[in-house]
């Protein structure tokens, strides 16, 4: 845990220990730094300052002033407090007793709730359920086309008469117990909570069917009116629950602990992309985490494993522990790292890696230099890169368009790399990729 | 036509917002600032989404001025943070000299899934119109289901031309055949509808990219205009998305939708502190008609005021 939140609280404590004794105040001027991480991501200004009221008699009770390492201290306590209120552990979609299991979906404009409906359906149908889609959203134009569009992408049934919406639901479950589909999900339009008469057409779908998830699904980016938000529609219908979509970006998704902290109910789904099977369970530790901005590695490795050859990084892996990895090497790994994303994000999502690499600075810029050099060098001077005496790393020089610093400054920046690959190889590597949990509902 | 920012105040006062408090519930008239009254003012401006670091930034300067004892009650205070935060919006405005462009105007509107892409394209294209403009729009999100359909009844609504392939196609083919289209029809504007992305997807942007080189090909100086539509709601994730979208193809401004809720918006004033990248127009409803161009003074009064106490 090498991340931004650490270093500040270090740096708060360090100053503090030349100084003499720690105080309670101490405690206090690193709980602001955490306040302000809160805020950064997203979490609400009002759950932000409750939240650290209700922590600092803790960390301040903890011998935190005591202990070796107080700034990582406080951290541990913030993290399992965050883990804690954003509901401790995986919380399931709930199943009728008697089917068909009605979940009806809802939340604001554009939140992802088609997209939301197809997938909580194809994940039904994968685990040998008989799923029935239904379109309530009769406003949005072409919004029960795309529905349907989807439905027929993955041969699932779409319902739809031409009626309200409340008539809509309440045929789509009549339909359902006659025809023995086991799962119901209504396709609700988007509306803002505080549209009357369209919270008031919700109430009355719920009324007419009593669904027994009533999910309010909201966009992980979304800033400090998710508390406005989900307040609004649990007052009206009583959610059961929600759905974070988009959560395959990077945003810090504060939106989760605010929504979780004002209504209580629990987070059951999350969306992670827009292939229809990019559905998961929440994880609440690994959402804490990403809120502190402590990197989320499980969310990289994932990634990597989507986009990385994976025979290329076996051959990579296995050079790394004979440390025998070249240029050449290098160079491969570069066009690996390449098509998981823009660099920023990426090298964000690792604890300590943004800090260690902050003085290499390695933008979009810089990686095409990099590419073009290791282009204009032949195969030799990449396997062995010590032959590349003043002439070659002239020749180089010009053959890319920089300059003889630029590939000094390489040789230089591979150089340190192979040292601190060489830490990273060995054990900690597998333990790292052994590790791994599985995911998926 | 009902551009009016009349139409802008009415409908926001219409969604009266009794949740959050205001500004002035907060800053009765006469009330001496103390610093408790300024952590108040913090949360007012956090609660906006205009982001911690913005905030202090504003803070900071009225605690200077309260301090430096130029202001004592919290009307002047009101003044100062308003002035502040307009002059921030207007600092992101470069005013670009406006080089004649030959015909047709090729805007490109991007941004991430849900914002409002294709509704606000449904607006610009109606304000064009009602400007005397003719208008086509480029269906170029082939990728989610139904959105090609989604603008086709947007384009008969607000009565302007549309050229569309089918679902999947190469969207910058879609936008080569427009420009020409628009070309050989005399057209004055091309809008360009993309699918929805998230900017951390780095083939999705590759993407826009090429959409951008294609439009450029088919006409020179194309996109003219490149508009990141963002969600009212988003929180501080929207300044990511400005950088990035910037960083792939350039961004002429930004659009701001989904204002008739009770968000605030203010991640835009943060970003203003940040890129030089002004806000454009402002939507807040589902009809064409609810969208204006953004006047960074009814926008931080809007902010600002609080609507529950008039
Ligand atoms: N309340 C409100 N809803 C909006 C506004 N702009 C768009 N929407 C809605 O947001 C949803 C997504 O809009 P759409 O234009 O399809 O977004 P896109 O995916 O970015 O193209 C639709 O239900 C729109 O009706 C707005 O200004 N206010
Ligand atoms: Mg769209």
């Amino acid at each position: 845990m090498f991340d931004e939140l650490s270093e500040k609280l270090e740096r708060v404590f360090k100053t503090l220990r030349g100084a003499g004794k720690l105080t309670e105040q101490n405690i206090r001027d690193s709980l602001r730094e955490v306040r302000r991480t809160l805020l950064e991501a997203d979490v609400n200004y009002k759950v932000a300052k409750d939240f650290i009221q209700s922590i600092e008699t803790k960390a301040i009770g903890q011998n935190t002033l005591r202990s070796i390492n107080p700034g990582q201290q406080v951290i541990k306590i913030v993290h399992q407090e965050l883990i804690t209120l954003l509901g401790g552990q995986v919380a399931e979609l709930e199943i009728s007793p008697m089917p068909p299991t009605i979940i009806m979906l809802c939340g604001l404009q554009g939140s992802g709730k088609t997209t939301l409906a197809a997938k909580l359906a194809l994940h039904y149908r994968r685990n040998g359920k008989n799923p029935l889609l239904v379109a309530a959203d009769i406003y949005r134009p072409a919004a029960i086309q795309q529905l349907k569009t989807l439905g027929k992408g993955l041969n699932i049934e779409v319902f739809y008469k031409d009626d309200k919406p409340v008539g809509i639901c309440r045929a789509a479950s009549a339909e359902a117990i006659n025809r023995g589909y086991t799962h119901v999900l209504f396709d609700t339009a988007g509306r803002l909570h505080i549209d009357d008469q369209l919270m008031q057409e919700l109430a009355d779908i719920k009324k007419a069917t009593s669904p027994i998830e009533i999910l309010l699904v909201a966009d992980t980016m979304t800033g400090q009116d998710a508390v406005n938000i989900a307040s609004e529609f649990d007052r009206r219908l009583g959610i059961t629950g929600v759905a974070l979509t988009k959560l395959d970006g990077d945003a810090r998704g504060g939106a989760a602990l605010s929504i979780r902290a004002v209504v209580g109910k629990p987070i059951k789904v999350v969306g992670v992309g827009e292939k229809l099977d990019a559905l998961e369970k929440f994880y609440p530790d690994r959402m804490a985490s990403r809120i502190l901005g402590m990197g989320d590695i499980v969310s990289l490795v994932e990634k990597a494993q989507q986009t990385v050859d994976l025979k290329e990084a076996a051959r990579l892996t296995e050079k790394l522990q004979k440390e025998s990895f070249t240029l050449e090497d290098f160079y491969s790994q570069l066009q690996q790292l390449k098509k998981m994303g823009p660099l920023e994000s990426l090298l964000e999502m690792i604890p300590g890696i943004g800090k260690s690499l902050k003085g290499i600075n390695m933008d979009g810029n810089e990686l095409v230099k990099v590419e073009a050099i290791l282009n204009s060098m032949t195969v030799e001077e990449k396997r062995e890169p010590h032959i590349l005496n003043g002439s070659r790393r002239h020749r180089v020089a010009r053959g890319s368009g920089t300059s003889i610093q630029d590939v000094n400054s390489l040789l230089k920046q591979f150089s340190q790399m192979q040292k601190m690959l060489k830490k990273f190889t060995g054990k900690n590597m597998k333990a790292f990729a052994g590790g791994l949990p599985k995911f998926g509902l | 036509m009902g551009f009016s920012i009349k139409s802008l105040r009415e409908k926001l006062s219409k969604t009266t917002n009794k949740i959050s408090a205001g500004i002035r519930s907060i800053l009765p008239k006469g009330k001496k600032i103390d610093d408790a009254l300024l952590d108040e003012l913090e949360e007012v401006l956090i609660s906006a989404d205009i982001g911690p670091e913005a905030t202090m930034r504003i803070i900071d300067q009225a605690r200077n001025q309260y301090h430096g004892g130029k202001i004592t009650d919290s009307e002047q205070l009101e003044e100062l943070i308003k002035t502040t935060s307009v002059e921030i919006l207007k600092g992101a405005d470069s005013h670009p000299n406006l080089e004649t462009i030959t015909k047709p105007e090729v805007i490109m509107i991007v941004g991430v899934n849900g914002a409002g892409k294709t509704t606000t394209i449904a607006k610009l294209a109606r304000y064009y119109r009602s400007n005397g403009k003719t208008v086509l729009l480029a269906a170029g999100d082939t990728f989610r289901a139904a959105a090609i359909e989604q603008l086709g009844i947007w384009a008969d609504r607000v009565g302007v031309d549309i050229v569309k392939h089918g679902q999947d196609s190469d969207p910058a083919a879609v936008v080569f055949d427009a420009i020409n289209a628009a070309r050989s029809r005399g057209k004055d504007v091309v809008i360009i509808d993309t699918a929805g992305r998230l900017h951390t997807k780095s083939n999705l942007m590759e993407e826009l990219k090429k959409i951008r080189r294609v439009a450029a090909k088919a006409h020179s100086g194309a996109p003219h205009q490149t508009y990141l539509i963002i969600d009212g709601t988003t929180g501080q994730n929207g300044l990511k998305q400005i950088k990035l979208f910037d960083q792939a193809i350039g961004l002429t401004g930004l659009i701001l939708t989904k204002m008739d809720g009770t968000a605030k918006g203010g991640v835009v004033l943060a970003a203003a502190t940040q890129f030089k990248i002004p806000v454009r127009y402002i939507g807040f409803g589902e009809t064409a008609d609810d969208f204006d161009s953004f006047d960074p003074q009814s926008f931080v009064a809007a902010i600002f005021d609080s609507k529950s106490d008039d």
